[in-house]
């Protein structure tokens, strides 16, 4: 099936051969969105891919975000969404003195951490498993949430473009915070560019051969690193 | 005179709706926004949310909460009106509120509200159905999920003849009965989520009314499924 544009309440297939996935309803024979964005279909399973609004958690998605507060047992983690996250020290990989948790995370240190678990009243998160973990040095930026499937590409063909083009290691969380670690400061910037190019593009067909033209164009240039970093967050 | 068609002041046929424009995404720092006109009457929503209801003890850890602001601008009138909130205003805020929620399906955002600002930049009348039509539009831009959506349309009584979306010279009207206003908000599936009333009618008459409004309201609704639609460009 072809992906089109759906508004709240429209059919989007009927029959009761489709099963209602995310974004969608079953009414009687009728499969319902009752998100706005594009409709899918794969293996009988129909969609609505939200495209704008705010990020909501789901269980398993990997996020960037910023100490806020530290109890006795964890660290309250600001993750660019209305519900607040939790991180227990029991969920850290090493031994963790809870009389000196500031030592291993501070208030405003930047983490990488995994979502084990949304309930109701808040979010429980992980760094007990590869790849996460405190950021130590990189950049950091900001991205709608909604257009981070567009940043990594199908099976990460975007995101491996970008790395193999410049060197640089990038973390994608699904809140819409990109870590961005390269060699050399320039390299970051030219990320930090292709991600916002990315992000103003998303809608059209054919992204990662654009973008990889995109690198032959600005990489000839060898453009300064201009002063366009104020929103980025430097650590 | 009724067997006469009534002859309206911009020239209308009773039915008839002024032209009208829906946009969305006007508004880049909102998390969904929308534009929505009735001619001269233009009225913009932005959504933010939902996010952490504050203060804390106006949270409801059952629900989400539903805030709406509807706010008229000093220069949408011909006499400058007064800045900031009053009667008028905070009247038709909570019943905003009342139009949009029986669609919302916020109940999974415990603790979280969602927020509407509705702001009039122009008025000629039927504000509040233009600020519902234009608050419905942001809702589905924000992303937050709806049963289905709403559109709003006024249906008045000159004297003993029934038009649709009137105007302010319209509501002025002071032959005969005089003028009455019914604003009505139907979901697509035709529910009525709010009707309001000013002056006086029959019961015969009012369902005569709730049939032009079930015609007018899909004109409604198919501006604003195109505005929805015609964001997306691939």
């Amino acid at each position: 099936m072809e992906r089109k544009v759906v508004i709240p309440g429209e059919v989007i297939v009927s029959g009761d051969e489709y099963l209602p996935g995310e974004g969608t309803e079953k009414r009687g024979e009728d499969i319902v969105a009752i998100k706005y964005g594009l409709a899918e279909e794969s293996a009988r399973l129909v969609r609505v891919i939200a495209l704008s609004g705010t990020y909501l958690p789901r269980k398993g998605n990997v996020v960037i975000g910023k100490v806020e507060n530290i109890t006795f047992n964890g660290w309250m983690i600001d993750i660019n969404c209305p519900i607040g996250a939790f991180l227990p020290v029991s969920e850290t990989p090493r031994y963790v003195n809870k009389d000196s948790m500031s030592e291993v995370m501070d208030i405003n240190d930047m983490v990488v951490a995994k979502i084990f678990g949304v309930n109701g009243r808040g979010i429980d998160l992980t760094i007990n498993l590869r790849g996460l973990g405190k950021i130590e040095e990189g950049i950091i930026i900001k991205v709608n949430s909604n257009k981070v499937p567009r940043v990594i590409g199908k099976e990460g063909s975007m995101i491996n473009l970008i790395k193999k083009e410049t060197g640089c290691n990038v973390t994608v969380g699904q809140n819409g915070l990109v870590w961005i670690k390269g060699d050399k400061i320039e390299d970051e910037l030219l990320v930090k560019r292709a991600i916002m190019f990315i992000a103003e593009k998303s809608f059209t067909s054919g992204l990662t051969e654009e973008v990889q033209s995109w690198f032959d164009k600005n990489k000839k240039d060898k453009k300064p690193a201009k002063a366009d970093k104020e929103e980025g967050e430097e650590k | 005179m009724t067997t006469k068609i009534f002859k309206r002041p911009d020239g209308r046929k009773p039915e008839e709706t002024r032209p009208m424009t829906a946009k969305v995404g006007v508004i880049p720092n909102a998390d969904g926004s929308a534009m929505f006109s009735f001619g001269d009457t233009v009225a913009i929503a932005a959504v933010y949310g939902p996010k952490k209801m504050h203060p804390q003890h106006s949270q409801n850890p059952e629900k989400g909460t539903l805030r709406c602001n509807y706010n008229m601008l000093s220069f949408s009138v011909s006499e400058r009106a007064r800045p900031g909130p009053n009667r008028r205003s905070m009247e038709i805020s909570k019943v905003t509120e009342w139009a949009l929620e029986p669609v919302l399906m916020i109940d999974k955002y415990p603790n979280m509200v969602v927020d509407v600002h509705i702001n009039i930049l122009q008025a000629n009348a039927s504000t509040r159905c233009a600020g519902i039509n234009a608050a419905a539009l942001a809702l589905a831009h924000a992303g937050i999920p709806m049963k289905e959506m709403v559109s709003s349309v006024s249906i008045g009584k000159l004297d003993k003849n029934l038009v649709v979306d009137l105007i302010k010279e319209e509501e002025d009207f002071e032959e005969g009965e005089g003028a009455t206003d019914i604003p009505i908000t139907l979901t697509t599936g035709g529910k009525i989520t709010h009707i309001q009333l000013d002056g006086k009618i029959n019961s015969k008459e009012l369902k005569e009314v709730l049939k032009l409004a079930r015609k007018a309201n899909k004109e409604v609704y198919e501006v604003q499924k195109k505005a929805l639609k015609e964001s997306i460009k691939f």
